[in-house]
């Protein structure tokens, strides 16, 4: 498979009273076609960031200051606003929110939001878009002809999530990126949005970016998991290896912070809580909270090295290529 | 079991009115409920948004006022009792709520925040209260220095610790917790439950605990309570519902929950939306979404049937 997605050495700050927030810290992502990658990590982590990046979405006081994002082959980073808009975002790659209601216009009809959607990356006349309509309605598992007219706050927040994501597979993109899709829905209704997703892609051979808080989520719909921490890229691997092996001591922490039916096991969590990112800590940035710091983490950032095939990881205890036992 | 609070055919309607014109429409938050809360136990209330489990825990606690029905604690009838016959039973009921960020006041002192309830209760001297509330937050997990800052200055979890605290300081028996961890991330949330469960065990605690997500009742609770629009489908304690879940609404919770490192696999996952409280379905209240429904589920409302000693559940496919 082609390589879609490339990210190397993102960095991203935000300007604020307090100081400069530092939110992404040189950051490696990469995907492939019709590849679905879940990114996972606590609040703060730059998962958003990360996601809002590649979307070129980051505004005043953000800021983009170094590293590229291949987008097929092409830097995103150094194409105008203007191209932009014209034929990347909305056009080859497209995003659904957490809060589906009010990533929608209120005032305007679900109808007449999609068919916009549609026109714009068509390049057709509103008319002709709208005829469409009824089409995506119903793919999303809609009645179309009970919901085109109905106002978003009209709609129940599955429902408005299913119109979200017509609206962004309408423009058949190559990459969809999805930011917490389904954290702000009932479990059931959750699991149905999963599902319909899952059929989607697969029929629209998108590719996926999905951003969760939730390991179960992530586990079940990606193919492979990045775990982010404070900025940081900590580990990467595939979707059954990183639950049965995980290597970095935060991913250890947060697997076993998970209560899991069945499972009747203690829950240890994590001491400590995130860091101030305007000045985060020296060396690795987990290091106040980890129980296997040694001096060289106090110091030296670790940096993302293969351990085993696929499976990447930015920890000191696998540096020289020694599997800690 | 003896039980700590008892409450008999509990019902609370909300009146909705959807402009000043329109005749007001009832609301059936709660809809006849009756349930034995054993003391020392963890009694969690599980169900999706609108089932009225918030509700519940606010009516234990005389917070509302119900439409009818009784609320007894430790024996007491308390349903309608005012607030200065409240007052003594107040002490013993205290309440954590889900988001920290809210439930704490931004200009108070945590000091300020934890004493409260103590100035309000018992007439102490300071240094005594101050002792306490030193005391209780050291319990949590908190320092005395902490005493000194404002909310603000404090992480979600640790917030969550003040509320804790806050509950505690008058030494309750019995402790609502609505949601207490769904605003925490999972490494905090894994601490926060653990701290509870101790809590629980140290201070002879009984909690009604609110949640919606079933792998934090499996991990914590020892009874479960299925709620879905406003009456109980399922009944029992976490063994019994966990190994032998009964009603297809309890089934499919249990089978929506992603499932960590397996892979992906398919699923029975009930069918449409939870339809409004406004105006639930007639029948069973489920049988528009149940995957094994049957004629008769539109028809009759299912009666409360014995599955086995304790384990009560409403379905008429037990019937």
């Amino acid at each position: 498979m082609s390589r879609l997605l490339d990210v190397e050495n993102l960095r991203v700050i935000f300007h604020t009273y307090r100081g400069t927030i530092k939110a992404l810290n040189g950051i490696r992502l990469w995907l492939n076609e019709e590849e679905r990658l879940g990114i996972v990590g606590e609040t703060g982590c730059g998962k958003s960031v990360s996601a809002l990046s590649v979307m070129r979405l980051i505004e005043a006081p953000g800021e983009i200051i170094d590293g590229q994002i291949l987008f097929e082959g092409n830097d995103i980073l150094k194409l105008s606003e203007e191209d932009m808009d014209r034929h990347i975002r909305g056009k080859r790659m497209s995003m659904i929110f957490q809060e589906p209601i009010s990533a929608l216009n209120p005032v305007f009809k679900v109808g007449f939001q999609i068919a916009e959607t549609i026109a714009h990356c068509n390049d057709i006349s509103i008319g002709d878009a709208y005829k469409l309509v009824p089409e995506s309605l119903e793919m999303v598992g809609l009645d179309w002809k009970r919901s085109i007219d109905l106002y978003p706050h009209e709609l129940s927040g599955g429902m408005a999530q299913r119109v979200m994501i017509a609206m962004a597979l309408a423009i058949k993109p190559k990459l969809l990126i999805a930011d917490e899709p389904t954290s702000a829905l009932d479990v059931t209704i959750q699991a149905q949005i999963l599902q319909l997703l899952d059929e989607l892609v697969k029929i629209g051979k998108n590719a996926v970016i999905l951003i969760t808080h939730d390991l179960g989520v992530a586990s079940e719909f990606c193919d492979r998991i990045t775990v982010m921490y404070a900025g940081n890229v900590i580990e990467i691997s595939n979707s059954e290896e990183i639950f049965d092996e995980p290597l970095h001591p935060y991913t250890k922490g947060l697997i076993s912070s998970i209560p899991i039916i069945g499972a009747s096991r203690e829950l240890t969590g994590i001491p400590g809580s995130v860091p101030d990112l305007v000045s985060p800590p020296s060396g690795c940035r987990f290091h106040p909270r980890c129980d296997f710091c040694f001096d060289r983490c106090r110091t030296e950032p670790p940096t993302l090295s293969e351990i085993s095939p696929g499976h990447f990881v930015a920890c000191h205890l696998y540096s020289d290529g020694v599997k800690e036992g | 079991m003896e039980a700590i609070v008892t409450i008999e055919n509990l019902r609370k309607y909300f009146d909705i009115k959807k402009s000043i014109f329109s005749k007001p429409r009832k609301v059936k938050a709660i809809n006849d409920i009756s349930l034995n809360i054993p003391r020392g136990s963890i009694f969690s209330v599980v169900g999706e948004s609108g089932s009225g489990k918030s509700t519940l825990g606010r009516l234990i606690l005389k917070l509302i006022e119900p439409t009818s029905g009784k609320i007894c604690f430790e024996g007491e009838d308390i349903t309608d009792l005012g607030s200065k016959d409240l007052i003594k039973y107040r002490r013993e009921m205290q309440i954590v709520q889900q988001d920290p960020y809210n439930s704490l006041h931004p200009r108070k002192l945590i000091k300020d925040i934890v004493g409260e309830g103590l100035k309000i209760h018992y007439k102490l001297p300071s240094d005594e209260i101050y002792v306490r509330i030193k005391g209780i937050l050291e319990r949590v997990g908190l320092r005395e220095e902490h005493m000194f800052r404002y909310p603000h200055e404090f992480s979600g979890g640790q917030r969550q610790r003040i509320a804790m605290a806050r509950a505690l300081v008058l030494r309750p028996k019995f402790l609502v917790l609505d949601e207490p961890t769904s605003a925490l991330d999972v490494s905090v949330q894994a601490r926060t439950l653990a701290l509870l469960k101790e809590l629980k065990e140290s201070l002879e605690l009984t909690y009604l605990f609110i949640t919606h997500n079933l792998a934090v009742v499996d991990y914590i609770a020892t009874h479960v309570t299925v709620m879905y629009l406003g009456k109980i489908m399922e009944l029992g304690s976490k063994d019994e519902i966990f190994s032998n879940p009964k009603h297809p609404y309890t089934m499919s919770l249990l089978e929506a929950i992603p499932s960590v490192g397996r892979g992906k696999r398919i699923r029975k996952i009930p069918r449409g939306e939870i339809p409004s409280p406004l105006d639930p379905p007639k029948g069973c209240l489920f049988h528009t979404r149940c995957l094994q429904a049957m004629d008769i589920c539109s028809k009759e409302e299912p009666d409360e049937i014995e599955i086995s000693k304790g384990h009560l559940c409403r379905c008429h496919l037990y019937s």
